[in-house]
């Protein structure tokens, strides 16, 4: 029990050498019961990077396409959907993209690689809800009167605008967040990688 | 032996001390520690034979923690996937393939099917050599052929779940036998099913069985096999009670702390055990063919029979008897006197403490004829183990007829052959 | 006197377990060999996945025996969009089930299912797909000496040629092929190899962490004999 060595000090070494070489080998064999809990291959084949045609999304039309298990859109925006991002920068939480959720080739004032085409996964950044989109001005969708179009997230009413900035006092505390994605073509986008090389 | 009136820990007044203080006043852990481990005394002469105990604790350790992990991907499910195969077929090949170190894994746990039996069958024979059933363990023994029917129920649910040919038919042949008791027969089997063929529902259940019911019972077997054992203490290679002789202490002349020496020596054991084992598992995972039967490959197909069906190697001794059995008794069929005979090869262990009536415990001082009994016996097993995973042939037939008889033999006549049989009489203390 | 024993009851076994065996030639190959890989990837996808699915292999897979991603979108990848899908069959099965009368089992593991008491399953697959020869009773105008009346008609006919059965029941090649028969064998040996390596991808890595393994647990058994020697060296 004392490090004074009397009688059992190369009994004391190799106890130790024992359990640090049997150790080394219990934390070896936790290797694949911990790593495979990891995404499988197939989950990975699943979560691969998902290919969308974009050359007939008209001005104002937004498309779905999925990755990862996980709605993404994608939105034509026309020149007024615009104009009404730089109106709502005081009424946002973070009007300058300043919160990790987008790559940094996306932070920009309209949080988009093209200015028009918007990007971003639909899904609410507060409990995990499918916003609905709003895009009407005013009370026409159910809105208030100076609603400028956006989305409106069904659970617990959390809104959004044309860039997915989240408004002030909601509940969501991020903005939604924009995926890795790179244009392969003029019409075609890859959405779950990073340009290669970027 | 396991004395638990030990003190309980009195705090030195330091943070450790008073921690253990606390919990030894609110739970036997001291106790415990010493009552199992470095106080109870067991004879100093253990030899090879004494390490397969704690081996087969080890490979339950290894089949529960790989169980775990299996069910986290695997799916029991008899429906077919949109390529054409069964899902529970299709989600080993996907552990075997896309989770990653999936493979290594799955193969722990079929390496570690196998590993049980040989571990438990040395354990058991073990036993038999040394007299360990006798008076005063003859609870040990008798929770340890529990021990042994559950986790042949276990392994034969298991082997349902890959859901291939062997899985399948397999599975079939057994449960069919229950058909052969009379009247009942039918509707049981029907009922074991839930179905009319092996199907959907056998899987769920068996997949149940396997995950949850046989485990838990298996432990607490495992349990009450080891509370029994240190009670009495354990038995040695010479078959001496070596509470018998004692110092002023009251701690066995022959006896030495568990732990450290039979720690670091079941250490050693363990690590070679983990060294057959991986050769196994990295090497040679089909175990030639007995460990994972190529038919098995091939999803399970409920119209096509495979041209011969085994049970797995560690069956097969029984199997043969149950197939041994040809001529009906009483108007009653013979399928049904082979079911008989089958069951009665494994429970008839449980019986062995009052079968055995000779002076002494230990194959070190009997006679020949105990002997000779013994190695016939041993020999026998090995040849229906062998006759087992063969096509019925004359010859095959009976020869299993006669190793059958051999086999129950050693068990009926020993009531004659120990009493009659020559002995030398047991040491007072243990040798070597 | 066990021994004896042992050999007399054994003796009789022997004599009875020789049943009728298959003779099956030895596979020459490797699953080593990635050039020999390749080109058994690409017979499979070119002969056999038209009919019959290998649906637990990946193609993404296939990078392991040496080929990249594009080599393998742009020369094998006929029957799936995405590198992660596995490699199924281009046809349905429940369509082929009408068409054959069984669907046409999936290869992924059939050389582990093929292994038995006569060879590995490598020897029965090599044998087999050399062992096609004519036979007009059977409506594919095929048969098989290792698998006798085979549903599956002689798909790398045009690499061997036609064998006919003679009259000392031997194969003879009535129509030379393509191939030489040196060089089909060559090619089915390739063949069986990547079927092989289908079956468990994953067992060279096995094999090689197996050495490591056992090389690890030496250690640790010289430090546990060395402990073990240590404390019991107090028991007399």
């Amino acid at each position: 029990m004392s490090n004074e060595c009397k009688v059992d000090c190369g009994r004391r070494r190799l106890v130790v050498a024992t359990a640090a070489v049997g150790g080394v080998g219990a934390v070896a064999a936790l290797v694949p019961f911990v790593s495979s809990m990891l995404p499988s291959e197939r989950a990975k084949a699943a979560g691969a990077p998902v290919e969308a045609d974009i050359s007939k999304l008209e001005p104002g039309q937004m498309m779905t396409v999925e990755w990862r298990g996980k709605p993404v859109w994608i939105i034509n925006r026309t020149p007024e959907m615009l104009g009404t991002l730089p109106k709502l920068d005081d009424q946002v939480a973070d009007p300058k993209s300043e919160k990790k959720m987008q790559p940094d080739y996306a932070k920009n004032e309209n949080r988009s690689i093209k200015p028009e085409i918007m990007v971003m996964v639909g899904i609410c950044t507060h409990l995990g809800c499918s916003p609905s989109s709003k895009f009407k001005k005013g009370s026409e969708e159910g809105m208030s009167g100076d609603w400028l179009g956006g989305f409106l997230c069904p659970c617990h009413g959390s809104t959004f605008d044309f860039a997915g900035r989240v408004y002030k006092a909601k509940p969501a505390p991020d903005n939604l967040e924009v995926p890795p994605h790179y244009y392969i073509a003029d019409g075609r986008i890859l959405i779950g990688e990073d340009k290669k090389g970027a | 032996m396991a004395n638990t009136n030990f003190e309980k820990y009195k705090s030195d007044g330091s943070l450790q001390g008073n921690v253990l203080e606390w919990v030894d006043a609110r739970f036997p852990l001291t106790a415990s520690i010493k009552g199992h481990l470095t106080e109870y005394y067991a004879p100093k002469n253990f030899n090879f034979w004494y390490f397969f105990g704690s081996l087969a604790l080890l490979v339950l350790v290894i089949q529960i923690v790989t169980g775990i992990f299996l069910v986290m991907h695997y799916k029991p499910d008899a429906s077919l996937n949109a390529n054409g195969v069964p899902v529970a077929f299709a989600s080993v090949e996907y552990i075997m393939r896309d989770v990653p170190w999936g493979w290594m894994i799955r193969y722990m746990h079929s390496t570690g099917a196998s590993a049980f039996f040989i571990v438990v069958y040395l354990h058991m024979f073990r036993g038999l050599m040394y007299g360990s059933y006798r008076q005063p363990r003859e609870l040990t023994w008798l929770f340890g052929v529990g021990i042994f029917l559950c986790l042949m129920g276990e392994a034969f649910f298991g082997y349902l779940l890959p859901w291939g040919q062997m899985s399948f038919w397999g599975a079939q042949v057994i449960v069919n036998l229950f058909s052969a008791i009379p009247l009942i027969g039918e509707p049981l089997s029907i009922w074991l099913r839930g179905d009319f063929v092996i199907g959907d529902a056998t899987l769920n259940r068996f997949f149940s069985f396997h995950v949850i019911a046989f485990p838990l019972v298996i432990i607490g077997l495992i349990a009450a096999h080891i509370l029994a054992l240190h009670e009495t203490g354990s038995n040695n290679p010479d078959g001496v009670e070596i509470k018998a002789k004692k110092n002023e202490k009251g701690i066995p002349l022959d006896g030495i702390p568990f732990h450290p020496y039979y720690t670091v020596k079941d250490i050693v054991g363990v690590v070679v055990f983990l060294m057959a084992f991986s050769a196994i598992m990295f090497f040679a995972p089909e175990g030639g063919g007995y460990f994972l039967e190529t038919p098995n490959f091939y999803p399970a197909d409920p119209l096509k029979t495979p041209p011969h069906i085994a049970p797995v190697w560690y069956f097969t001794p029984f199997y043969s008897i149950l197939r041994a059995v040809v001529w009906p008794i009483f108007g009653i069929d013979a399928k049904f006197w082979g079911v008989v005979a089958m069951g009665a090869s494994v429970v008839i262990f449980a019986f062995l403490p009052w079968l055995d009536r000779s002076p002494v415990k230990s194959i070190r001082y009997r006679g020949p004829i105990y002997k000779t009994f013994l190695t016939l016996f041993v020999i026998s097993f090995f040849i229906l183990g062998y006759l087992g995973t063969q096509s019925p042939s004359y010859w095959g037939e009976k020869i299993s007829q006669l190793c059958s008889l051999i086999y129950f033999g050693f068990f009926l006549l020993m009531p004659w052959y120990s009493k009659v049989d020559k002995y030398r009489p047991a040491p007072d203390r243990v040798t070597g | 006197m066990k021994k004896i024993l042992v050999a007399m009851l054994f003796a009789p076994l022997m004599a009875f377990a020789s049943g009728a065996a298959l003779h099956l030639d030895k596979w020459p190959g490797s699953v080593a060999d990635k050039p020999a890989l390749q080109n058994g990837a690409k017979l499979f996808v070119n002969y056999c996945l038209n009919c019959h699915g290998a649906s637990y292999l990946r193609y993404n897979k296939l990078t392991e025996i040496g080929l990249t991603e594009q080599q393998i979108k742009d020369n094998l990848m006929f029957t799936a969009e995405k590198i992660g899908e596995p490699m199924r069959v281009a046809a349905r099965t429940d369509e082929q089930k009408k068409w054959f009368g069984a669907a046409p089992p999936d290869l992924t593991i059939i050389a582990r299912a093929r292994g038995s008491a006569d060879g590995s399953g490598a020897d029965w697959l090599y044998t087999y797909l050399r062992q096609f020869y004519r036979d007009d009773n059977r409506p594919t105008g095929w048969n098989n000496v290792v698998f006798e009346n085979v549903g599956m008609p002689h798909i790398l006919w045009e690499l061997q040629g036609q064998q006919v059965m003679n009259k000392d029941h031997k194969l003879e090649l009535a129509v030379p092929g393509k191939l030489s028969p040196k060089d089909y064998d060559k090619a089915v040996s390739d063949l069986v190899g990547f079927m092989v390596w289908m079956g468990e991808p994953m067992q060279e890595q096995r094999k090689s962490l197996g050495w490591i393994v056992l090389a690890f647990l030496a250690v640790l058994f010289v430090f546990a004999y060395k402990l073990k020697k240590e404390y019991w060296k107090d028991i007399h």
